[in-house]
């Protein structure tokens, strides 16, 4: 018997490129499981990925897609929607890609209140070159260009992104499969900017070079034992919470989108 | 009217409908202009974060079957390279007016002309349209979104903040005199579509987002149904036919006026606002006897080889005046140089050669 996602996967192929034990393969298939309960019209749907390796996951769905250029993933979403607001917009994106190089994109169109969604897969590296410092990376983490361990501090995106203007923000990990689900409906069905961040497992490089293990169980584990929720950690210190994942809904509230508000300012040329 | 609003008013009539931008001198009328008259013709402006997110948004604005632009300067136009690279990779129709100015200043120069075409990384063939006037700006603007929906490729009008800034009389043609170029819809279902395979001009045809074809987009090597593909036979041959369709119909885009070229033993060669002086001094010299001419270059690139070689098929000298440092003329030499001596006249102090200064150029080579 066919699996009941297959349908959605381009020319219905797979393997797909990711690593055993990736969390790209989960978060794929908590989006596929949320456009089937919404029971949405991939016709009517485009995703959008930059460079890395949650952003090839737009290429396995079968839709329109954009495979793009690194970071740009949400100003190609923010012409494709200006020209046809009807369409539903998918980012797959990373934590480098929207995070760092994609960072002011980011931004201006969480401020815009874009009506898109955003799924950023946060494995705390960049992964496909190799395992370098990424800005969410834990500060004194070893990574490729931080031999001597991370001097910086890692970046909260939930926090920019409710900073900036985004009306629905949530994180899970992969370790909570069905809350992703939920959350991921839930981002496809706001209307406004939704992001929501993953932390997944990268067995090849987090796993193997932070936290000494390229099980993929043990690192989904670790995500696991790691996780408090935001009830919890609004009760905690801040040097408490080093080191732990806070999960839950963040935002979830409703303002005009950019595509409204350019359908407002249309009404009144015809008018004049 | 002002330079830079004739580019907007041609961009309208080729059917432009969707516009991103950044500010930067001396562009700006373009992006101002474009939010008061696109939203009047069921267009869309937005005021991008940076240049990288305008050449974007024009991007996914296309691919969502829109005729899409933005326009820059050269500092603007540096960080535009990044989306052209992926819109010749991808095959996206989309215009990019570069008014090129000087490092940092609002100061004239035709010192883009190289990065025009090679700007970009990877393999690719570029259409790049310099205007020497007002009423060029409108024309090839037009032509512009013509060639990019024919070729499915970037491309670009080169304009200078010498033309772009100044103000001449202009006729805008009604719609009934324009001939307007759409880019060619499927006509198979989508099964059967193969959305990257080149027809007999090695153009594919193309979808658009809301339809049921469903396309991949990617700057990755891909086959002719747009699978991402890692086969080296295939890269070679993609990018064959993706610089092949323009490269060669070379002498189909060439755009160019001749001036006593029939007969020209001196032959000028001039593109943007440096064609303009030469006009006046090829009927100078003419005055005195003199066998001028002018090629009048309104693409340089593809390069116009067959309109190089005829016009300069009888000249002893031909002479290259460029407001950079003398770039454009190694092109020439290439082509023309068996035929005559090729000689540069380069100028690059922010203003164009005068006839005056042409003339004294014309006469001393006699």
């Amino acid at each position: 018997m066919e699996h009941t996602n297959l349908k959605y996967i381009r020319g219905k192929k797979l393997p797909h490129m990711f690593c055993q034990g990736c969390g790209c393969g989960e978060i794929l298939n908590a989006l596929l499981f949320a456009i089937d309960e919404l029971k949405l019209d991939t016709k009517k749907m485009v995703a959008i990925g930059g460079v890395g390796c949650s952003s090839r996951i737009p290429a396995y769905l079968d839709m329109y897609a954009i495979h793009g250029i690194h970071g740009r993933n949400l100003a190609y979403a923010t012409g494709v929607k200006l020209a046809k607001p009807e369409l539903k917009v998918v980012v797959l994106t990373g934590d480098g890609d929207c995070g760092a190089i994609g960072g002011n994109h980011l931004i201006h169109a969480a401020r815009r209140n874009l009506d898109v969604t955003v799924i950023m897969d946060n494995n705390g590296s960049y992964a496909m070159t190799g395992g370098q410092l990424a800005p969410t990376t834990a500060s004194g983490a070893y990574t490729t260009t931080t031999p001597r361990g991370n001097n910086e501090r890692p970046f909260d995106l939930c926090k920019l992104v409710e900073t900036a203007g985004g009306t629905y923000v949530a994180r899970w990990t992969t370790a909570q499969p069905v809350a992703l689900i939920g959350a991921i409906k839930q981002g496809l069905s706001h209307k406004g900017f939704a992001f929501i961040e993953v932390v997944s497992q990268c067995p090849t490089i987090f796993g193997r070079y932070v936290l000494g293990t390229s099980d993929p169980v043990k690192n989904i584990e670790y995500l696991k034992d790691n996780s408090i929720t935001k009830e919890q950690a609004d009760k905690m210190q801040s040097e408490q919470l080093v080191g732990k994942i806070v999960i839950g809904k963040f935002v979830d509230k409703q303002l005009p989108t950019l595509e409204d508000t350019y359908l407002e300012m249309e009404q009144k040329i015809v008018r004049a | 009217m002002l330079g830079n609003y004739a580019i907007v008013e041609g961009a309208i009539a080729a059917g432009c409908r969707f516009f991103a931008g950044y500010p930067i001198t001396p562009a700006n009328e373009i992006s101002e202009r474009m939010a008061q008259r696109l939203p009047e013709v069921g267009g869309r402006f937005i005021q991008m974060e940076d240049e990288l997110g305008s050449i974007y948004a024009v991007c996914g604005a296309s691919l969502a079957g829109k005729k899409a632009m933005t326009a820059t300067a050269s500092a603007g136009y540096n960080y535009m390279q990044e989306g052209i690279e992926y819109a010749v990779a991808a095959e996206i129709p989309i215009v990019i007016v570069d008014v090129m100015r000087q490092r940092g200043e609002n100061f004239p120069t035709q010192s883009d002309v190289m990065q025009a075409r090679y700007g970009a990384a990877g393999d690719h063939e570029m259409i790049v349209l310099t205007p020497s006037s007002v009423p060029e700006l409108f024309e090839l603007t037009f032509e512009a979104f013509n060639f990019a929906e024919r070729f499915r490729n970037p491309v670009i009008v080169l304009s200078e903040a010498t033309i772009s800034l100044m103000r001449e009389a202009i006729r805008i043609p009604g719609s009934e005199e324009l001939r307007v170029v759409n880019r060619k819809k499927p006509i198979v279902p989508p099964a059967e579509f193969m959305p990257f395979r080149g027809e007999d001009d090695l153009v594919p045809r193309m979808s658009e987002f809301g339809d049921d074809y469903k396309v991949l987009y990617t700057h990755n090597p891909h086959d002719e149904w747009g699978r991402i593909a890692w086969t080296p036979k295939l890269y070679e041959d993609l990018y064959n036919r993706i610089t092949q369709k323009i490269a060669s119909k070379a002498d189909e885009i060439a755009l160019y006026d001749t001036l006593f070229t029939e007969d020209a033993e001196i032959l000028m060669i001039a593109y943007g606002s440096e064609a303009r002086g030469c006009i006046e001094a090829v009927k100078m010299a003419r005055a005195e006897g003199i066998k001028a001419g002018l090629l009048k270059l309104k693409n340089i690139w593809p390069v116009p080889k067959k309109a190089m070689m005829v016009a300069a098929r009888q000249s002893k000298k031909i002479l290259v005046p460029e407001m950079n440092t003398g770039r454009y003329v190694h092109v020439v030499k290439e082509i023309v140089g068996s035929s005559g001596e090729v000689i540069s006249l380069p100028k690059n102090q922010g203003r164009i050669h005068s006839p005056d200064e042409l003339l004294q150029e014309i006469r001393r080579v006699v």
